[in-house]
């Protein structure tokens, strides 16, 4: 493999694993922080791919679309935690899966509906839609640069948030001992419902994201989150930090897979998840239970 | 909780199952056939999530891989031998959940959920991405197996009705199968693991090799349900493997009710009779279902086995 090829694939992978972190640390955080398996969460991706699609080609903006995107998906958390999944904090894991397989098929058939099923492609915005010519035949599109560069601005401002901010504090207090954190005066439901509305917001705004460059289809969300489990998995339960590692980890395997074995490139992220599995069962992040 | 039904139920019910394809239309007799296949498969997972506690999402898979087994051994132009196609095809969804279980029983809970679903992913993506069983396509079987004792044809499985009878046999060996292991020391300790993992181990029961063999009996018995499926739609696709049967399986379970080896029938009755419903209204079946669903979690926990129970103002 040539140095310019490998630079792109580099990119490639990076900006891929930065995408799959945005999904996947909503996902962990729940789990971390509430304990809830929500297999729902790729639907907020798809959700979030289709309100991109439908809102630019209303507003004509893409920005203007993401804006709103936005706003409609925080709204969409608060209401589902408030209406659903507050109701299942203390029930069994076999309950939370149950109900969120329903929601996917609820929201799979609302969009069928809405929006149809056949793929729609997003356009990329005007002054992002340039490539960097690397060499004579070869390119880097800008888009992709951007992507990565919001992903990393928004795993920078999670750090600050979680690290450094008295809301941070209660977030990994919960995430560390949910009773004590209640004990000693955090409004755990308010804190829980927050955090529920941040999770669908992130997925959503990373299906937003992803729509100018994977284009809008039916099956992307159940797709993104068997991919954020194996996150989730890799990472270990509740750590944000592992999320980003591991997501990073199939960015690169995936990209590379795809480039040197063709043929199995769907497989190689689960061969990295069963040897990760066999030296670390609770991930690399994760705690020992 | 735990409830058997009586003999005499159990008994009424396979009779009204035997006579079925003697008064229903053909159309009828194969609807039930798919539905006794999916209550074969409903109640493998059953074993798994009901009596051992291990929930797991990828249950598709060992339906899937037996599916498959079998459409590639069969020949091209001749019935296959269902003697030999049946064994090897149950017996490569047990050896394959057999290597798998080594691996995800490494972990619980909702760990355990998603990296049996990765898993099964990863099978799918093995028959979607290679050129081993077709591709995304999936491959025909062009002839049903049969089954022939010295020469005298026993059943050929490209009978409707031959079909539904093996299939109902079938349902039923695996019900007392299952009935019978419940009542054995080895299900009894399988239901200490599910209480109180911890203490089984303390007592000295090794926990990991009991959770083995019952995750490799469901993916077996799954086989089964699934070679069955296979000679019923007469072909095969990684569809079969997807997560979605893995997630409609595990409904059936809990529609009917967890623990309840019954349940899971029930389960699979209910879950058909929703579909087939809901889609003679509407191509978005799914829609009312995926309601159906959230109301079942939300107001009836216990599964529809639950509900005579509770009619008679007993406590489930």
């Amino acid at each position: 493999m040539d140095p310019v090829t490998f630079l792109i694939q580099s990119l490639n992978g990076l900006q891929y694993g930065l995408l799959l972190f945005l999904v996947a640390s909503g996902l962990t955080l729940v789990f971390g922080i509430m304990g809830v398996v929500n297999l729902a969460h790729g639907s907020f991706y798809m959700i979030g791919a289709y309100l991109a699609f439908s809102l630019a080609s209303l507003t004509g903006n893409f920005f203007i679309a993401l804006a709103l995107g936005l706003v409609a998906s925080v709204v969409l958390g608060l209401l589902l935690e408030w209406a659903l999944f507050s109701r299942l904090y203390h029930r069994d894991h076999l309950d939370q899966v149950l109900l969120t397989y329903g929601l996917i098929l609820i929201f799979e058939e609302l969009r069928s509906l809405a929006v149809g099923d056949d793929v729609h492609s997003v356009p990329v915005p005007a002054f992002l839609s340039s490539s960097i010519k690397l060499t004579d035949t070869l390119s880097y599109p800008v888009y992709r640069l951007f992507m990565s560069g919001v992903c990393i601005v928004l795993a920078l401002i999670m750090y600050v948030v979680i690290q450094r901010t008295r809301l941070g504090m209660r977030v990994r207090a919960g995430t560390s001992n949910r009773d004590m954190a209640e004990g000693l005066g955090v409004d755990i439901r308010l804190l829980f419902r927050f955090v529920f509305a941040f999770g669908v917001a992130l997925a959503a705004f990373a299906g937003m994201l992803a729509a100018p460059v994977s284009s809008v289809f039916p099956g992307m969300g159940s797709q993104v989150l068997i991919l954020c489990f194996v996150v989730v998995v890799i990472g270990g339960i509740g750590s944000v930090w592992g999320a980003l590692l591991a997501a990073l980890l199939i960015g690169f395997t995936d990209t590379f897979g795809k480039v040197l074995f063709p043929d199995y490139a769907g497989l190689s992220v689960y061969v990295l998840m069963a040897a990760i599995l066999l030296w670390r069962p609770a991930g690399l992040f994760g705690r020992a239970t | 909780m735990k409830y058997t039904p009586p003999w005499w139920l159990l008994g009424i019910t396979a009779a009204v199952l035997a006579a079925f394809p003697l008064i229903g239309q053909a159309f009828y007799v194969e609807l039930l056939a798919k539905v006794m296949i999916f209550a074969i498969f409903a109640m493998s997972l059953q074993l798994l999530a009901g009596v051992a506690g291990l929930v797991s999402l990828g249950h598709a898979a060992w339906f899937g891989i037996a599916a498959y087994t079998l459409v590639m051994m069969a020949p091209k132009v001749d019935p296959a031998n269902l003697w030999l196609t049946l064994p090897a095809a149950v017996g490569v969804a047990a050896v394959a959940s057999f290597v798998v279980g080594l691996f995800v029983l490494r972990t619980r809970g909702i760990y355990f959920i998603m990296v049996t679903l990765a898993f099964a992913q990863m099978f799918y993506f093995v028959f979607h991405d290679t050129s081993l069983g077709g591709g995304s396509d999936g491959v025909y079987l062009n002839f049903k197996p049969e089954a022939r004792i010295g020469g005298h044809l026993l059943f050929d499985l490209g009978n409707p009705v031959h079909f539904f009878y093996v299939t109902l046999v079938a349902m039923a060996m695996v019900f007392v199968l299952l009935a019978a292991i419940r009542r054995s020391p080895f299900g009894h300790a399988l239901d200490g693991m599910r209480a109180n993992e911890r203490r089984m181990r303390a007592l000295g029961f090794p926990v990991m090799r009991y959770q083995l063999a019952a995750f490799t009996l469901a993916g077996a018995l799954a086989g089964l349900a699934g070679y069955l499926a296979a000679c019923q739609f007469g072909f095969v696709n990684p569809e079969l493997l997807a997560w979605h049967e893995s997630g409609n399986v595990l409904l059936m379970v809990i529609l009917g009710g967890l623990g309840q080896l019954h349940g899971a029938i029930i389960g699979a009755f209910a879950f058909a009779l929703l579909q087939e419903g809901f889609s003679t209204v509407t191509k978005h079946w799914q829609l009312p279902m995926g309601a159906v669903i959230v109301a079942l979690v939300l107001f009836l926990p216990g599964g529809l086995s639950s509900l005579a129970a509770r009619l008679r103002g007993k406590k489930s």
